[in-house]
């Protein structure tokens, strides 16, 4: 049995759980709802592993499977058509892995959901897996761009979730537009593509006989840039860049376990899926990816510099969230695409990781959010601490942990193509060690600063929710060596050398500057150096805190304000949009418009009143009009002839 | 004789036509609507039919064949002939679909002089089949003017208070129109080749194709053809009518308006205006291309903060038709593919947003957006169907208007790409403006004002499974519409560039 016969399945076995959740989830109990949500997700995740197992397979060559055509006339084609290769194989174990994961952990996390609040729930979250799965299986742009929008609905539906809070909605609301701004650059980098190569799919476009690569050393590059940009405009809009990152933080707003799937593990690193997948383009267009480096490097930074000051443990992490898209960005702009994607894998387990614990913690504080009215929970919390712990070595760079392999991967491709990157890059670093050690003081260290009644109901969370905890902190200590660097041995980067045939022409066409092993090694341990003593640092400085963090004044209240760049935003573009909306409506289409419209009717029944006159009756002006109308005539005839 | 060329567009015409006098006289108002719902019925039957002998659409030359049933006036050369294309096929189908669920939307509400109101209802649906199927200008004529003489009584004389001043607007606008069309088509009629002994010229469609005008006559002419198709559409800035009639009409009307009437626009614009006078088509081209994108943001602007549920719509839906006249215009494969798609998509899509508003107000007697709220909570399948059908609306990916445009605007990249880079800004102001309806109006705590909203019943749930069904299959698969329609498209472009 051949598993690639079975693929369409992975997909559809989440879809199919949306419908029956989704359709049943007045009549189905909540147990049945989890069970099913959650076992479908299970299957997909043993195919996929079984895809792995088939791509790792010597002789392994790039699959393409053809379903229908979506829509086919004259010469334009768009096949619905899946595409399996190494990277689609990675993506897939980690959607249908963590996946999984969090749909056990949810069935604890909402389980004091009404029957029908629950299985829309977990329809909603089938579903988001549903057109995950469809966006990296995807043979071609314009399916890919149909899971890309998928997943888009499937977040507007989530965060809103608990939907009679207009706070939720607008965050929704706000994903969903901001996410078009980008999806309206993807469409239009599909049209390019088509107008340019007359197609969208990845096999034609990227093969090395007849695809771009050899029309465009032939052609100029502009097509290049403009399409790659253009595909960037869409990617940094799903994956939180400057200059449309507000979304993500807002989106903190839906329930956490979706927070940590759909917000930090799976659908913000589409983006960088998208750039991967067309790293061919993007070698092309050299100009792209210094855009793509300083735009990944500034989001990095700016958003770990507001994180240093949030209070909200979810707003932390959704910043944090930010920031290490930045770096992934980061390594794509370098031309480090394998690095790019180990950081998106390492990133999946520790940041999932972390919402994962933040949730427990929430529900252990009945809802509170606030870190400055947490501290102490390690006493009651062990597991959750411990995890928690853990991922936040990882995420601050510590070695061995997983974060630290996949930063350092990043970092010395940086340090190869500038420095400049590399010291900005590390100084991020110390930002990321920084907060997130503040964030673990605050909430597990120190003395308990909540009310009685949270502390009375303080506890740990049931199993289904610690053991996905425990799984994925494994995993973000192990998971750094599939990809340890080169230093460590000729074939060690088992990750880099498993993508290799992705990046391959990609490889050949980068002007790599190369860096000695012994640089490398210093760089390594400078690194981890510094990060060891910023996370000790800001661990003891933040114990016992002695403001309740607010900060008002100067630069702090500044970055706790997030630089006003959502005020910004509404000042310059949503307030004067609502108001030239008013001035069409009130003044353009009443007074112009509708003026001249009714003016007209006025002018014909004005005139007609006054032509009334002319029918006198009387014959003798009658005779003077015809005579008078003779006279012109003959001018006419006369004169103008 | 099933399965002939003429049979399917004459039943199509004569069964509403007949069935719409006959109704005129029926007494009993349940029997009314029973009968009236029968006879759309077996409209939608003959339409359903005739899909399965549409080989004849895969053959367009079939269409401009001499193809007459009956002489009409001989000695003008004008003929009683009627066919269809794939286009045709296509908005006939639509039309009769319509028909049923709309005149179903009806059964639990009362209705002044009932048999006057279907009666109308189904003359306008005769007319607008004429419109469809018409192939001979003067036929073509009669049929526009029958398919709007209805409305204006339906509109006019049943709705809210300004009803008579908003229809007086519409028939002004409209009635101008048409006039400068009829002074259009006898001006291209004086110049047909001779095509029968009878009379020097003809009113047959292939006579008109094959008039040839000077350029200087094309170009006026274009504008007389083009400003009644353009009120129709609307294009901006001829659109003012059409909020004011949305917002007074009683929702059968604004529903025939919406969904199917404006498609004789674009209708009319492809059929007549694109292959009569192609060379003014490419002079006017970019000036008609900025119009309808002033009108697409104009009023997606205009639908983001409007207050009246049922302007909303209005103004929603000028906005979809501002793409689609620019994709007209565009002339090219894709685009005109696009458009054709649309003009289905766009007829089931805001077809289901009316009767959802429909049900909105008629349970709660508001009509305010501001003031409405929490209606997912009070009727959960309403929310769902809702949220779909506005997903539809916006164009997401897996439901029906996805394809149509993202081949629309695919058509304007290839024409002209800045263009596109200007039209594709309006997915995300179409998202801005749906998606904050939908959460006015749907998500929130409940207002006290929405008590009386009930969960939607078994009639109503099948009318909106229908349509939602057809938004997502046709999402999932439009081949089916694409295959019958693309030799329409082709026969259009051959006669462009000939």
């Amino acid at each position: 049995m051949n598993v690639m016969n079975w693929i369409l399945l992975i997909p559809l076995l989440p879809l199919a759980g949306c419908l029956i959740n989704g359709l049943g989830r007045n009549q189905l109990s909540k147990r049945t709802v989890g069970v099913l949500g959650s076992l479908t997700i299970f299957i997909s995740f043993c195919l996929s592993v079984a895809v792995f197992f088939e791509t790792i397979k010597p002789g392994f060559s790039t699959k393409v499977i053809n379903y229908f055509n979506f829509i086919k006339f004259e010469n334009f084609l768009v096949p619905f058509n899946f595409q399996v290769d190494q990277l689609t194989a990675v993506y897939l174990l980690i959607i249908t892995g963590i996946g999984f994961l969090i749909h056990v952990y949810s069935t604890g996390y909402m389980k004091e959901e009404t029957n029908e609040g629950f299985g829309r729930y977990f329809s909603f979250l089938n579903l988001f897996v549903f057109s995950m799965l469809l966006l990296v299986l995807a043979g071609n742009y314009v399916i890919m761009y149909m899971g890309w929008e998928g997943v888009s609905l499937c977040s507007y539906l989530l965060i809103g979730f608990w939907f009679k809070d207009h706070a939720n909605n607008d965050a929704a609301k706000k994903a969903f537009v901001m996410n078009r701004i980008g999806d309206a650059g993807f469409l239009l980098a599909i049209f390019w593509l088509y107008a340019s190569f007359g197609t969208a799919s990845y096999q034609p476009l990227y093969n090395s006989e007849n695809g771009i690569l050899t029309a465009l050393t032939t052609l100029n590059t502009t097509d290049a840039i403009g399409i790659s940009l253009l595909f960037f405009l869409g990617a940094a809009a799903k994956s939180a860049q400057i200059p449309l990152y507000t979304w993500l933080p807002d989106a903190m707003a839906g329930p956490t376990p979706v927070s940590a799937l759909i917000h930090a593990a799976t659908m913000v690193t589409a983006g960088i899926y998208l750039v991967a997948r067309s790293n061919i383009l993007y070698t092309l267009a050299p100009f792209t990816l210094h855009i793509i480096a300083i735009i990944g490097l500034a989001t990095a930074i700016f958003a770990a510099i507001i994180a240093l000051k949030q209070n909200d443990i979810k707003k932390v992490l959704a910043y944090s969230t930010v920031s290490q898209l930045g770096y992934m960005f980061l390594g794509l702009g370098v031309g480090a695409y394998s690095a790019a994607v180990f950081h998106v894998m390492t990133h999946a387990f520790f940041k999932g990781l972390l919402f994962l614990a933040a949730g427990s913690v929430i529900h252990a504080m009945s809802g509170e959010q606030n870190i400055y009215k947490m501290g102490g929970l390690s006493k009651k919390l062990g597991i959750t601490y411990i995890t928690f712990f853990i991922a936040c070595l990882a995420i601050a760079g510590v070695p061995p942990f997983s974060g630290f392999f996949s930063k350092d991967e990043i970092l010395s491709a940086a340090f190869a193509s500038n420095p400049v990157y590399y010291v900005l890059g590390v100084a991020g670093a110390l930002l990321t060690a920084f907060y997130m050690f503040r964030l673990l003081s605050l909430t597990f260290s120190g003395k308990f600063r909540g009310t009685h009644e949270q502390e009375h109901h303080l506890h740990e969370s049931p199993p289904v929710m610690t053991w996905p905890l425990i799984i994925l902190a494994i995993l973000a200590v192990v998971g750094g060596f599939i990809g340890l660097p080169e230093v460590f041995g000729e074939h060690a980067n088992v990750l880099g050398n498993f993508l290799s045939p992705i990046f391959s022409h990609s490889e050949h066409l980068l002007v790599k500057n190369t860096i000695s092993h012994n640089t490398e090694i210093i760089l390594m341990s400078v690194t981890a150096v510094l990060s060891i003593i910023v996370c000790l640092w800001a661990f003891n400085k933040y114990k016992n805190p002695s403001t309740d963090g607010e900060s008002r004044k100067g630069l702090a209240g500044i970055i706790e304000n997030k630089f006003y760049i959502d005020e910004i935003y509404d000042a310059v573009f949503v307030n004067p949009y609502r108001r030239v909306a008013y001035f069409f409506q009130n003044i353009v289409d009443v007074k112009v418009i509708d003026g001249v419209v009714n003016g007209v009717g006025r002018f014909v029944n004005y005139s007609s009143r006054q032509m009334r006159l002319l029918q006198s009756g009387l014959v003798g002006s009658y005779l003077l009009l015809m005579v008078i109308g003779m006279v012109i005539l003959f001018i006419i005839q006369f004169f103008f002839k | 004789m099933l399965g002939t060329y003429f049979t399917f567009p004459e039943l199509l015409l004569w069964i509403p036509l007949i069935t719409g006098v006959i109704t005129l006289f029926l007494k009993n108002e349940s029997q009314v609507k029973r009968f009236a719902f029968i006879a759309s019925l077996l409209t939608l039957v003959v339409s359903v039919i005739s899909l399965f002998f549409t080989d004849v659409a895969h053959h367009p030359n079939y269409f401009y064949y001499n193809n007459v049933s009956y002489l009409w006036m001989p000695y003008i050369g004008s003929s009683f002939s009627v066919g269809l294309d794939g286009m045709g096929f296509l908005l006939t189908f639509l039309t009769a679909l319509s028909y049923p669920l709309i005149i179903a939307t009806t059964f639990k509400r009362e209705f002044k002089n009932a048999p006057a109101f279907f009666g109308l209802l189904l003359l306008s649906q005769a007319g607008i089949m004429g419109v469809f199927v018409a192939t001979d200008a003067l036929v073509f004529y009669f049929f526009w003017e029958l398919a709007l003489i209805p409305l204006y009584f339906l509109c006019s004389r049943w709705g809210a208070e300004k009803r008579i001043q908003a229809t007086f607007k519409f028939f002004v606008y409209t009635f101008t129109g048409s006039l400068l069309m009829l002074v259009g088509i006898l001006y291209v009629y004086l110049h047909t080749p001779q095509v029968s002994a009878n009379s020097i010229h003809s009113f047959s469609i292939s006579a008109f194709y094959n008039t040839v005008l000077s350029y200087g006559d094309q170009q006026w002419l274009f504008w007389l053809f083009f400003v009644a198709f353009a009120v129709k559409i609307p294009i901006w800035p001829f659109h003012t009518w059409q909020p004011f009639v949305y917002e007074q009409a009683n929702y059968p009307s604004v529903m025939v308006l919406s969904a199917i009437m404006v498609k004789m626009g674009v209708f009319g614009m492809i059929r007549w205006l694109i292959p009569i006078f192609p060379e003014a088509v490419f002079t006017f081209n970019h000036l008609v291309i900025i119009l309808s994108l002033i009108g697409l943001f104009y009023a997606s602007f205009i639908a983001f903060v409007q207050s009246d549920l049922k302007r909303f719509v209005a103004w929603s839906s000028i906005a979809h038709l501002g793409l689609m006249a620019a994709s007209i215009f565009v002339v090219n494969t894709s685009a005109l593919q696009g458009v054709m798609v649309e003009m289905f998509n766009h007829g089931i899509n805001i077809l289901a947003l009316w009767i959802v508003v429909d049900l909105i107000e008629n349970s709660t007697g508001i009509k305010k957006i501001n003031e409405l709220g929490g209606l997912a909570t009070k009727s959960p399948w309403l929310a769902f169907f809702l949220v779909i059908i506005a997903l539809g609306n916006i164009a997401l990916p897996l439901t029906n208007s996805f394809v149509s445009e993202f081949l629309m605007f695919n058509g304007i990249f290839v024409f002209n790409k800045w263009y596109a880079f200007v039209a594709i800004i309006s997915i995300i102001l179409s998202a801005g403006y749906m998606l904050r309806m939908v959460q006015l109006v749907f998500f929130g705590k409940e207002s006290g004002a929405v008590e009386n909203m009930k969960s939607i019943n078994c009639s109503q749930f099948w009318i909106l499974g229908i349509l939602v069904a057809g938004i997502l299959i046709l999402g999932i698969y439009p081949e089916p519409v694409i295959n019958l329609t693309k030799e329409s498209v082709d026969s259009i472009l051959k006669m462009v560039n000939r």
